[in-house]
């Protein structure tokens, strides 16, 4: 592939990537949404987007079927971010990743007794370097989706999440006991394509740059 | 019972892709010799104080290791063959001048480099020692070069860097190890967020010095962009004069600049180099400096070098290769067997292959076996026919 590949994931990422696409001069010619085709055209010939799930972003880029990819932080921790270039914050789909158990579960006194807590988490590898740091010993149990059940249901005693609004939490009774770290998506570059298609690929790193700048200073 | 498995990232290389390993490797010893490298054989497995001397934490974890029943004593089954050679140099050879060395052989790895790569790289490289200067980082990149254009592998770029600019900055910064080697990772993935983020505390002018790092990529605006914006630190004004010295002994070569690789920090000591090609998710081939690794094994030696997995090269490789056979029937009665076995000498000294039939096969089957010509006896003369299609 001689142009330019951008693996994307669907839904807040994609949205709120449209305008960084835009100041680069890339406008997607179909709405992932509504479309059910996987490979994407632009208004630019050299320049497609492959709409991947946002777990796999990483995996796309590392081995060059993408040359750019978008993908949350904690996706990228994960995955580990070998074999990547990650030059750009953008800043976008921001929250923040979070212990999180239900209200009235003394947290504190569960870590200071030393206690083995049971964690429910799709982030495995953030969970295990949070806890280890912390010198917590923890059984991860690892869940793909609707977390917040399992303290709910006596699976865990707490979960390890990303956390927007927080309502999510608020309406199943639990509360975030303790922010592990701030996630927003983040530019991720193939080495190789960085290397090999500089000419194509800096303009666009550049632009990206910029709006996400811009954007930050108007807020 | 899948008895018939192979463990994870470890494979046979079958027919075809054998020979184009084998081939390639042939080639490229070859021209190694031509350029004056000596060949070396160092052992499999040896023990892992002398294997693993002098390199880091990420070639320990990536050896296979093993108890000897004769000593008692761990032994390590090597990872990389280029800290053995240096030990060759060093300690076995121990020439006072300039000493080339080649080498090629299989090395293990315990955890596969990337997401597809085996864990039995071929690896294949050339190593210099004893001479300090450029002309020999130069020698380096122009026969990198040369191996890559041999292999016919397409639209090569070579990227350079220099381990010593990071190295005098995170000494002077007064970094600890653990900063040291967060902020090896960030540079390392070009992560600009996270370096602002370590570098936060560090004072001035290496705090922005270290945030140029990344900044300093592409052609030679690269090092003019080093040389007026980076601390005037001796060490980093010779960096730059090496740099600009090999980018003028190479002016003809695809080469480029990046300060913010720092790929083998902790074995390299000096300019560093990477290449890529189009179809590989990574770098080819790595090489760089290493003057102080000769030390551990008794004498410090300049040394440079390149090494890259000839298995992997093989696949990207294009040149044209034939391993299409002739069969060759036994002679029946009237036929001359004098001449047919003449002419079946004269085809494999040609670098044809030449299988002789065995009874009771049918064509089918010679075909199968990589057949696509026979041989015939017509008016009393052998010719060489084409099997039919079926």
């Amino acid at each position: 592939m001689n142009g330019i590949t951008i693996a994307l994931s669907k839904g807040r990422i994609f949205e709120e990537t449209l305008p960084l696409l835009a100041a680069a001069g890339i406008v997607p010619s179909e709405n992932p949404e509504t479309s059910r085709k996987l490979i994407i055209a632009t208004n630019r010939n050299e320049v497609r987007v492959v709409i991947v799930r946002a777990s796999d972003v990483p995996t796309y880029v590392q081995y060059g079927a993408a040359d750019l990819g978008i993908a949350g932080k904690d996706v990228l921790l994960e995955h580990g971010g070998m074999g990547l270039y990650q030059p750009l914050d953008l800043k976008i789909a921001k929250c923040r990743m979070c212990v999180a158990v239900p209200a009235g579960f003394d947290y504190a006194a569960a870590v200071r007794t030393g206690a083995r807590l049971r964690v429910a988490t799709k982030y495995i590898n953030t969970a295990r370097e949070h806890f280890a740091t912390k010198s917590v010993h923890v059984d991860l149990i690892k869940l793909y989706g609707s977390m917040e059940l399992a303290p709910l249901v006596g699976l865990a005693d707490a979960i390890v999440d990303l956390v927007s609004s927080g309502s999510t939490l608020k309406a199943n009774n639990l509360v975030a006991v303790e922010d592990i770290m701030p996630i927003s998506s983040r530019l991720v570059v193939n080495q190789a394509a960085l290397k090999m298609k500089r000419e194509m690929l800096q303009p666009l790193i550049d632009a990206f740059a910029e709006a996400t700048n811009a954007a930050g200073a108007v807020r | 019972m899948r008895r018939w498995l192979l463990p994870e990232a470890i494979e046979d290389v079958l027919p075809a892709e054998a020979w184009q390993v084998e081939s390639l490797r042939r080639r490229l010893l070859d021209e190694l010799r031509r350029h004056g490298y000596e060949y070396v054989i160092p052992p499999l497995l040896e023990y892992v104080e002398s294997l693993l001397i002098g390199s880091g934490r990420d070639l320990d974890l990536r050896t296979f290791k093993l108890v000897d029943q004769l000593s008692g004593r761990t032994m390590g089954i090597r990872a990389d063959i280029a800290p053995q050679v240096a030990r060759i140099d060093a300690h076995l050879l121990n020439r006072k001048g300039v000493t080339r060395l080649c080498y090629c052989g299989s090395v293990l790895h315990t955890l596969p480099a990337g997401l597809t790569a085996t864990r039995q790289p071929m690896q294949i490289g050339a190593e210099l020692y004893g001479h300090a200067g450029s002309e020999a980082d130069a020698e380096m990149l122009k026969l990198l070069a040369l191996v890559l254009q041999i292999s016919g592998v397409a639209a090569t770029r070579i990227d350079i860097g220099h381990v010593g600019v990071f190295r005098v900055l995170a000494g002077h910064a007064g970094l600890d190890a653990d900063q040291e080697q967060d902020l090896f990772g960030a540079l390392q993935s070009k992560d600009q967020p996270s370096l602002l983020e370590l570098v936060a505390g560090l004072a001035e002018p290496y705090r922005s010095a270290l945030l140029l790092l990344p900044e300093c990529y592409g052609g030679m605006e690269a090092l003019e962009l080093a040389a007026t914006r980076l601390p005037s630190l001796p060490e980093i004004t010779q960096a730059i004069s090496e740099l600009r010295a090999v980018a003028g002994a190479v002016k003809d070569l695809p080469v480029s600049f990046d300060l913010a690789d720092l790929r083998g920090l902790h074995y390299h000591s000096g300019l560093v180099f990477a290449a890529y090609c189009i179809g590989h998710p990574g770098a080819i081939a790595l090489g760089g400096r290493y003057d102080k690794v000769g030390k551990v094994f008794g004498r410090s030696r300049p040394a440079t070098g390149f090494s890259l997995d000839l298995r992997e090269l093989a696949r990207l490789a294009s040149f044209p290769q034939n391993n299409r056979a002739i069969l060759a029937p036994r002679s029946k009665k009237g036929e001359d067997e004098v001449a047919l076995l003449a002419l079946i000498g004269e085809l494999r000294a040609a670098g044809e292959i030449v299988i002789e039939e065995l009874p009771n096969h049918d064509s089918a089957e010679w075909i199968e076996a990589g057949c696509d010509r026979y041989l015939a006896c017509r008016n009393g003369r052998w010719e060489i026919e084409t099997f039919k299609k079926a």
